[in-house]
């Protein structure tokens, strides 16, 4: 059924009685030719452009709990592509193309809001970077803005420019990042991939993979064994456990990042402003509320939940640079168990076992990644080999010294 | 959370630094000519268990002394807390297991 003003029109005139269900809830088949393990974001972005764009329907995405119930339910909600490095820019701005047509393409309302991404600097010295920042990302076709001090303030008269230790001299602005209604992305790619038969099985858990002579044919689960020519793990929180299971460690350890929505409040901030320097980034959500994040809690952590410290560290970071906020209270907060890499860059790859794919790694950029991530996962479980844009992010670049080191701080996953 | 020190007592995980899997304190012999393999398995690759995790912190705001802290990652409980030189010279024999 395809979502339009006319449906809506129509379907209000007769009691809103013929509004179907947005995907079915088929039982496994035996066979599929490609198995997608993960029915978060990113599995779900892969099964719509692999069913969408490389005409590939005869799939499977296994979810053990329900759909979107991990990190695309859990994040900040921010897009935006501001990264530096050669292997970086290019994807993230691919992204951010895909997000701008995203609702058309899969005509479903997303409320994707190019409300502009603000990056606030101290110093000359920070000044310079971002100035470096921006030049790399108009290279790679991206926008970038250097804002002065006046011109911020005309934009955010609210941010604390006389802070003592950290004194607001200008920002770095990407006008076309913005954010995006999280959990209607998975229910779009879910509902654009299910039109095109892709089966979206829930509470399925994989347990293991099916593996002879070096050969991934494919999983086991808690509603049997499924086959499929191409089995792809897409399980960002998760990877090391389903990937234990083939008997593959990888470069990765779980973290927990927490986020944090306040109580809602009039419409105070138009953009998302991200405080580099202590660690706070911002936006506002339709209904009011602040939506708000920082750190890593910093220790490998399962438990989709955080501790006390990070809290008030948090919420210090935002009265350092928007004193304003100190009276808003503290509506909800919540973890999310992030990939955390050693370069803090994320993987799309094959593994050395024959059928079996990679994808995770995505730290906690991940949301921002969605599209890209799936379109670039679906090119190389079509064709066998690497998206140019996502060529950099393979699972062997510690071996070979090719790291994507955006920190530069090396193999101390909580620090990136 | 809470980490039980062995002299100190119960302290604020905010006095310590978190360095990661303590299996990092197995290094693997230098040898020649140099392994690739298995400084790159020693040095990136991490088991990442879901359950008990034997990990490294390090007491910066206290008597500086490096623990070895055995810690459920899906619950936070801390289950065992040792200095990392005396859970090294107990496992004295072991080698790097990569």
């Amino acid at each position: 059924m395809k979502y339009s003003a006319a449906k809506i029109f129509l379907e209000g005139l007769f009691g809103n009685r013929g509004w179907g269900k947005a995907w079915r809830e088929p039982e496994p088949k035996k066979n599929y030719d490609v198995i997608i393990i993960g029915g978060g974001g990113h599995g779900l972005s892969t099964a719509y452009y692999l069913s969408n764009v490389y005409n590939i329907r005869n799939v499977a995405v296994l979810e053990k709990g329900w759909l979107g119930s991990g990190n695309i339910g859990r994040n900040t909600t921010i897009i935006r592509s501001n990264y530096l490095l050669p292997e970086n820019e290019p994807f993230y701005e691919f992204s951010l193309k895909l997000w701008e047509g995203l609702e058309q393409d899969t005509n479903y309302n997303s409320m994707v809001s190019q409300r502009g991404v603000i990056n606030i600097f101290h110093s000359d010295p920070q000044r310079d970077a971002f100035v470096r920042r921006g030049n790399a990302m108009l290279l790679s076709g991206a926008d970038a803005d250097l804002l002065d001090e006046n011109a911020l303030r005309k934009l955010c008269p609210y941010l604390d420019f006389e802070n003592a230790r950290f004194p607001v001299k200008g920002a770095l602005m990407q006008k076309r990042g913005g954010t995006v209604r999280h959990d209607a992305v998975a229910w779009g790619y879910a509902r654009g991939a299910d039109m095109k038969g892709v089966d979206i099985i829930q509470n399925c858990n994989v347990e293991g993979f099916i593996i002879k002579n070096g050969v991934c044919s494919g999983v086991r689960t808690s509603k049997g064994d499924i086959r499929a020519k191409k089995v792809a793990s897409c399980v960002a929180g998760s990877s090391s456990q389903v990937m234990s299971t083939a008997g593959i460690r990888l470069p990765i350890e779980s973290h927990v990042l927490q986020a944090f929505v306040s109580e809602g409040l009039k419409p105070i901030l138009d953009n998302v402003i991200t405080f580099g320097a202590g660690h706070f980034y911002v936006s506002q959500s339709d209904k009011g509320g602040l939506v708000f994040g920082g750190d890593l809690d910093g220790y490998n952590s399962y438990a989709q939940r955080g501790n006390l410290p990070v809290v008030e560290d948090v919420c210090e970071g935002g009265m350092a640079i928007m004193p304003m906020i100190g009276r808003a209270r503290l509506l909800r907060m919540w973890g999310g168990v992030m990939d955390m890499s050693m370069d803090g860059s994320p993987f799309i790859d094959r593994t050395h076992i024959d059928g079996l794919y990679f994808n995770g790694g995505w730290c906690y950029g991940g949301f921002k990644a969605t599209p890209a991530s799936g379109y670039c996962y679906a090119h190389l479980l079509a064709t066998d080999s690497p998206h140019p844009v996502a060529r950099g992010y393979k699972l062997d670049r510690f071996r070979t010294g090719s790291l994507i080191d955006e920190k530069g701080v090396g193999a101390q996953p909580n620090l990136h | 959370m809470i980490i039980p020190h062995p002299h100190l007592g119960p302290r604020d995980a905010c006095e310590f630094v978190y360095k990661g899997d303590a299996e990092l304190v197995f290094r693997p012999e230098r040898v020649a000519p140099v392994d690739y393999d298995t400084f790159h398995n020693y040095l990136y690759l991490r088991q990442n268990p879901a359950g008990a995790h034997k990990e490294l912190w390090y007491h910066e705001y206290g008597d500086r002394s490096w623990l070895v802290v055995t810690r459920n990652t899906q619950t936070h409980e801390i289950l065992k807390v040792e200095f990392a030189s005396e859970y090294l010279s107990g496992q004295k024999d072991r080698k790097s297991n990569v």
